[in-house]
């Protein structure tokens, strides 16, 4: 823990996670169920490039065990892929941050990809697999979306002047 | 003020640290119950979540009702009337089969069965991951409802329970690939095992040699083995059987009846409990339903001949129907006891 950084506004940061939780589960309609991006972890990643030093590993870990029981998943499934992916995410944040949106977006895709690629393997370990290339969609849109992310977020922690 | 990332080498160790208690807790979770209690926390602490997010379908419905119209509500409630008319009437009718089931089940000394308690839930509007077929009840530890019971909707069966909270329980379906319901075919008692593949339509029965007797059209209902499901209740239709003679076993495909993706009202019903076989002599144990006097002559009329020594008064179309017929087994001497 770094004791000379400031800290405020952490509410923001909490309030932001809250919503991206409810997203989870909010019911849509059946064709798209398969498409829903994985809002945790792209409201995550944009905080650890942001703030790196208040969230970190520790708090993709926990929300990766909310989201696990959320999804009714093994619990850790999500807690690792969150981890690695967050952990990834802040080796490299500094050159991320440099990037334009756009560019951006192709990293956010190999973030998102990586961490569904990480369930992916666990799901085929415990005999559950996946066989439908549907399933790499939410990347794809998630990718497609980041822009959007970004810009909501930035405008969030802008707004509330969290550091 | 922005400080350039100070936490070098301490963030790979945390790394480390945090993967190796996420491959501790899934190995955990996999395989053992321990984990049931953790599980159960976070999900009471989810729990406002997940009600946040229902209550729009809540609030919805519930809206939807109080402007309906007068006029809507009296049209809808004599249909129901009318609908719940013909439900009784079917009921009487099945009491009687039921009564004479088990008569006659008594009359091979076998153990009957007694009646189903049931439990109605509502589905919460929360998806899962489209991958996994499970869904989230409204009902909870507190109501009742333990893990594995059975879950059925209007229309067959529906799955059972997987995990249970205080205030909400998870239940997995039958189409999910991890799920087997032990069913027999009602035309003929053929049985098997039905597993599902994944999709909302479709479930399976492996492991079906070629010679059985199975066709499409087939009705499939519990067989009641293994004691989680009651049996009797309709499970699936077959829809597909490729009986390739190339092949050891035939691929059978089935269509689930219950509204898997529709229903939102859905009973829990509590397995029977088998009672224990009625003692070979004492011929007077009383039954929990009364049995209609008209359903009980036919059946005892042909149990009676054999057993013909007891006195005539022990004739059972003439006493209260609470009286089962002497079993065949009975010594000849015992005098039967008329309640």
């Amino acid at each position: 823990m770094n004791t000379l950084a400031q800290r405020h506004g952490g509410g923001a940061i909490y309030i932001t996670l809250l919503l991206a939780l409810l997203l989870v589960n909010l019911p849509l309609p059946e064709g798209l169920r398969a498409l829903r991006p994985d809002w945790v972890l792209m409201v995550l990643i944009y905080w650890a490039m942001a703030l790196p030093h208040r969230v970190g590993v520790g708090i993709a870990w926990l929300l990766g065990l909310f989201t696990d029981v959320l999804t009714g998943m093994l619990l850790g499934q999500h807690a690792l892929a969150y981890s690695v992916v967050i952990f990834l995410t802040l080796k490299l944040h500094q050159r991320l941050r440099l990037h334009p949106l756009w560019q951006q977006s192709l990293s956010i895709l190999t973030l998102l990809a990586l961490s569904q690629l990480l369930l992916l393997w666990i799901n085929g370990m415990i005999g559950r697999p996946v066989h439908s290339w549907l399933y790499w969609l939410p990347s794809l849109l998630g990718a497609l979306l980041w822009p959007l992310v970004f810009l909501l977020l930035r405008g969030v922690r802008r707004t509330f002047r969290v550091l | 003020m922005k400080l350039l990332f100070t936490q070098g080498p301490s963030i790979t160790a945390r790394l480390v640290v945090f993967v190796l208690a996420s491959v501790v807790l899934m190995t955990v979770d996999h395989r053992q119950q321990t984990l049931d209690t953790v599980r159960t926390g976070l999900s009471v602490l989810m729990y406002p979540l997940q009600f946040l997010i229902d209550l729009p379908s809540t609030a919805g419905g519930w809206l939807q009702e109080s402007v309906s119209t007068r006029r809507n509500l009296q049209e809808e409630n004599a249909r129901l009337r009318a609908q719940y008319l013909l439900q009784q009437a079917r009921l009487q009718k099945l009491d009687a089969l039921e009564a004479e089931n088990r008569r006659l089940r008594e009359l091979l000394d076998s153990s009957f069965k007694a009646g189903d308690r049931v439990l109605i839930a509502e589905l919460m509007s929360v998806d899962f991951d489209p991958y996994r077929h499970q869904v989230l009840l409204n009902k909870g530890e507190r109501d009742g409802v333990f893990v594995g019971q059975p879950l059925l909707d209007a229309y067959g069966v529906m799955g059972q329970i997987a995990q249970v909270t205080p205030f909400t329980a998870t239940a997995i379906l039958i189409t999910d690939p991890a799920h087997a319901i032990p069913v027999q075919v009602n035309r003929n008692g053929v049985r098997g095992i039905l597993v599902g593949t994944g999709s909302l339509a479709e479930v399976s029965l492996p492991n079906i040699t070629n010679s059985a007797d199975i066709r499409v059209g087939d009705l499939l209902v519990t067989s009641g083995l293994g004691g989680r499901f009651p049996p009797g209740y309709p499970v699936a239709q077959v829809t597909s059987v490729s009986g390739d003679s190339g092949h050891a076993f035939a691929e059978i495909g089935a269509r689930p009846l219950s509204h898997l993706d529709r229903s939102r009202e859905v009973l829990l019903v509590w397995p029977p409990t088998p009672s224990e076989p009625p003692a070979p002599v004492t011929t007077d144990e009383p039954l929990p339903e009364p049995e209609p006097g008209a359903a009980s002559a036919p059946a005892s009329a042909p149990a009676s001949t054999p057993a013909t020594t007891p006195p005539p008064a022990a004739a059972p179309e003439t006493s209260p129907p609470t009286a089962p017929a002497a079993p065949i087994t009975a010594p000849p001497a015992i005098p039967e006891d008329e309640e």
